[in-house]
């Protein structure tokens, strides 16, 4: 009956299927902006400022002379990374740092995220239970828990010295490989999780198939399972390897004055220095290096997914 | 087995056909195989032949165990207990890539990063088989199976039909001494099974290679095998040509198997050599068989009647001694060519009959409720004892 007037539900209901999409898909993107583009913007804005000795520690952006607004921008921060060979090196220790552990988690966690797909139902829930129960303790704790065991005075040197293998501690702790290894321990389920479920979907047929067509099964691995599972591998080294670049926490608790890594410059820049300006500028440079494999890795992935579906 | 006319015509057709010579050399042997998973019998001590050129259709509802031996056959699966055989070589233990056998997958299994032309290759380049020849063997592959225009393509730009074409010619490339064919039509609608079904026999009688197919579905069956095992709980019910199984079922799950039938269930009251005849309280009536019966009187059998066979009169028929019941028409579904009637008997037993329309009609011969009466010539029906 057209001439009715609507309830309130009603009018609330039809105005829901008009707009209720638009509300849906808004709500995450006013989430994105509120909490990731307001913090980049002004991190950004930081980044052209000069340091001073002031509260808060840097000149402002926008200023008023002459009844207009004067905008001084400086480039100057950026200019000083250039320069000084520090952040360079920083730089490029930390991609090398965070690529060599994404290489060695991939080759851990393949076999285990292989191993996890193709186990039978109640093994598999209980596996994939195993990966995730470190994530119930705080990753901090953890990462102090890697130094009680490659301490000088660690479980690993005490076990060592009383079977008498050695005579002298060995120095774990604080070199390059206390990194990597707490790299890969901390970042192994961001691995195994995209890399199980891109081979938990995928057809056992097609390897029963290649074997059937006369394929060896390590061949049929190469052939079929491992270009199949392109997607995961793509997933999980992005995962690994862009924390990994920023990482603060471990190379500061387990590696030694010689690993340098950006997370650490940032951190001093920030809270040491006091320079603001400098530390945002710092931050923003490793935002570009990181922003450019995450394009790459999104333009690889929507030709995967054309590719298949 | 009876002994009736039609059988004698038959014997002569038996002797060229390898099953029925004794001299035959099996191609494919089953040698008392059994299958445990776990303690499930997927399959309980199964001996059967299988014989060159053969199109060999494995036919069973879901758990049979039809692809428990099909699996077995192409190596994915070992068999708990005994052999199998394929050209005389035992296969035990011998891996899938290393057998004579090539599968065609029920999910068809096309490697999905690979084009057309690709994945029919696969197969040859694995076995060394140089580039140019390779190129030359899909090419002629693809054409029998008619996709040489979609060689590049990848299987997802493909529909199901065209995929199932991909997948037979991949695994036909290699010229394996068996094709098996995991239900090669499943995943097809009914009309391009039906054209399918056809196609996929004359290329087997092309290329000569002897198919094992499995399949849950007995027309498919029926249309393309030159023998068909009918397998139930991991057993193997009874093995026969299309012919023999629907005109001399072993058992009342072959007859309900393959076709529709009427099982009507009496006692044997009378058995001579030349005839019995069974008491049936169900039907209502006495059956008379033209054949002796294997069986002592008082003993249970069941009628097997094909609805195509039984004739429907609104009169009772000349003799109402033997092989006639009588009931009400219950539903009556005309499908064109033929029409089905459910006749409601006394007994509370529902006889199923389909009748041709041979002439067009003004109106329906019979409708709901008429009382009418079934009979039946007394070669028509077969007798069952389990």
């Amino acid at each position: 009956m057209s001439g009715d007037k609507l309830t309130l539900k009603q009018k609330f209901d039809r105005w829901m299927i008009k707009h209720g999409r638009v509300l849906v898909i808004g709500l995450p993107y006013f989430w994105l902006f509120l909490f990731f583009l307001v913090p980049f913007l002004i991190v950004l804005k930081i980044s052209f400022a000069t340091a001073e000795y002031a509260q808060p520690p840097y000149s402002a952006l926008f200023s008023w002379i002459d009844e207009g607004i004067t905008i001084t921008l400086n480039f100057g921060n950026y200019l000083f990374l250039l320069s000084d060979s520090l952040y360079a090196t920083a730089y490029l220790n930390s991609i090398r740092i965070a690529a060599i552990s994404t290489i060695i988690t991939l080759l851990i966690g393949y076999p285990m995220a292989y191993g996890i797909a193709r186990a039978s139902g109640t093994v598999r829930s209980v596996l994939l239970m195993l990966v995730i129960l470190p994530f119930w303790t705080s990753f901090l704790i953890r990462v102090y828990a890697w130094i009680g065991i490659l301490d000088r005075e660690g479980l690993i040197n005490a076990f060592l010295l009383w079977t008498g293998i050695i005579t002298e501690p060995l120095i774990m702790r604080q070199t390059e490989g206390a990194v990597y290894i707490g790299i890969v321990y901390t970042y192994l389920p961001f691995m195994i999780l995209p890399l199980y479920s891109t081979l938990e979907k995928m057809d056992v047929s097609l390897i029963e198939a290649a074997l059937d067509l006369g394929c060896k099964p390590w061949k049929a691995f190469l052939k079929i399972t491992l270009p199949l599972s392109m997607p995961g591998i793509l997933a999980g080294s992005l995962l690994v390897f862009i924390p990994a670049v920023g990482e603060f926490v471990i190379p500061e608790l387990l590696g030694g004055p010689n690993t340098l890594m950006i997370g650490r410059t940032l951190w001093n820049e920030f809270f040491a220095n006091r320079d603001w300006p400098i530390a945002s500028s710092v931050a923003i440079a490793m935002l570009v290096f990181l922003v450019v494999p995450i394009m790459w890795f999104q333009h690889i992935q929507s030709k995967q997914e054309e590719g298949q579906s | 087995m009876p002994q009736g006319a039609l059988e004698s015509a038959y014997e002569d057709v038996h002797k060229t056909q390898p099953w029925n010579n004794p001299d035959a050399v099996p191609f494919i042997r089953f040698e008392n195989v059994t299958k445990k998973f776990g303690d499930f019998y997927a399959v309980d001590d199964v001996s059967f032949d299988i014989y060159r050129h053969e199109l060999f259709a494995l036919l069973g509802g879901s758990g049979c165990g039809k692809t428990t031996l099909l699996r077995m056959l192409a190596g994915f699966e070992e068999p708990t207990a005994g052999k199998i055989y394929i050209d005389g070589v035992d296969m035990s233990g011998v891996p899938p890539y290393e057998r004579p056998t090539n599968m065609m997958f029920q999910s068809y299994a096309l490697f999905p990063h690979m084009s057309v032309e690709q994945n029919v290759a696969f197969g040859l380049l694995q076995d060394g088989v140089s580039r140019t020849e390779t190129k030359q063997l899909v090419a002629d592959m693809l054409a029998l199976v008619q996709m040489s225009k979609f060689a590049k393509r990848k299987p997802h730009q493909l529909s199901g039909g065209q995929r199932q074409r991909v997948a037979l010619a991949r695994s036909l490339v290699k010229r394996p001494k068996v094709l098996l064919l995991d239900e090669p039509l499943g995943a097809l609608d009914k009309k391009l099974r039906e054209q399918t079904q056809f196609e996929l026999v004359n290329i087997q009688e092309k290329v000569g290679t002897t198919f094992v197919m499995v399949t849950h579905d007995q027309e498919e069956a029926m249309t393309m095998a030159s023998r068909i095992a009918v397998m139930n709980e991991g057993v193997i019910n009874q093995i026969g040509t299309p012919f023999e199984l629907y005109e001399y079922p072993n058992s009342r799950y072959t007859a309900n198997f393959l076709g529709q039938v009427n099982l009507v269930e009496g006692v044997l009251v009378d058995d001579d050599e030349k005839y019995a005849v069974i008491k049936s309280d169900e039907g209502g009536c006495d059956i008379y068989i033209d054949h002796a019966v294997q069986g002592h009187q008082g003993m249970t059998f069941w009628a097997a009647l094909r609805p195509e066979r039984l004739r429907l009169t609104k009169e009772p028929p000349e003799n109402t001694k033997y092989n006639c019941m009588s009931g009400k028409v219950e539903e009556i579904g005309y499908l064109g060519g033929l029409s089905t009637y459910h006749v409601l008997l006394a007994s509370g037993k529902r006889i199923k009959v389909t009748e041709p329309n041979f002439t067009r009609q003004i109106e329906p011969r019979y409708t709901w409720e008429d009382t009418v009466w079934v009979s039946w010539e007394a070669g028509a029906a077969s007798v069952l004892s389990k």
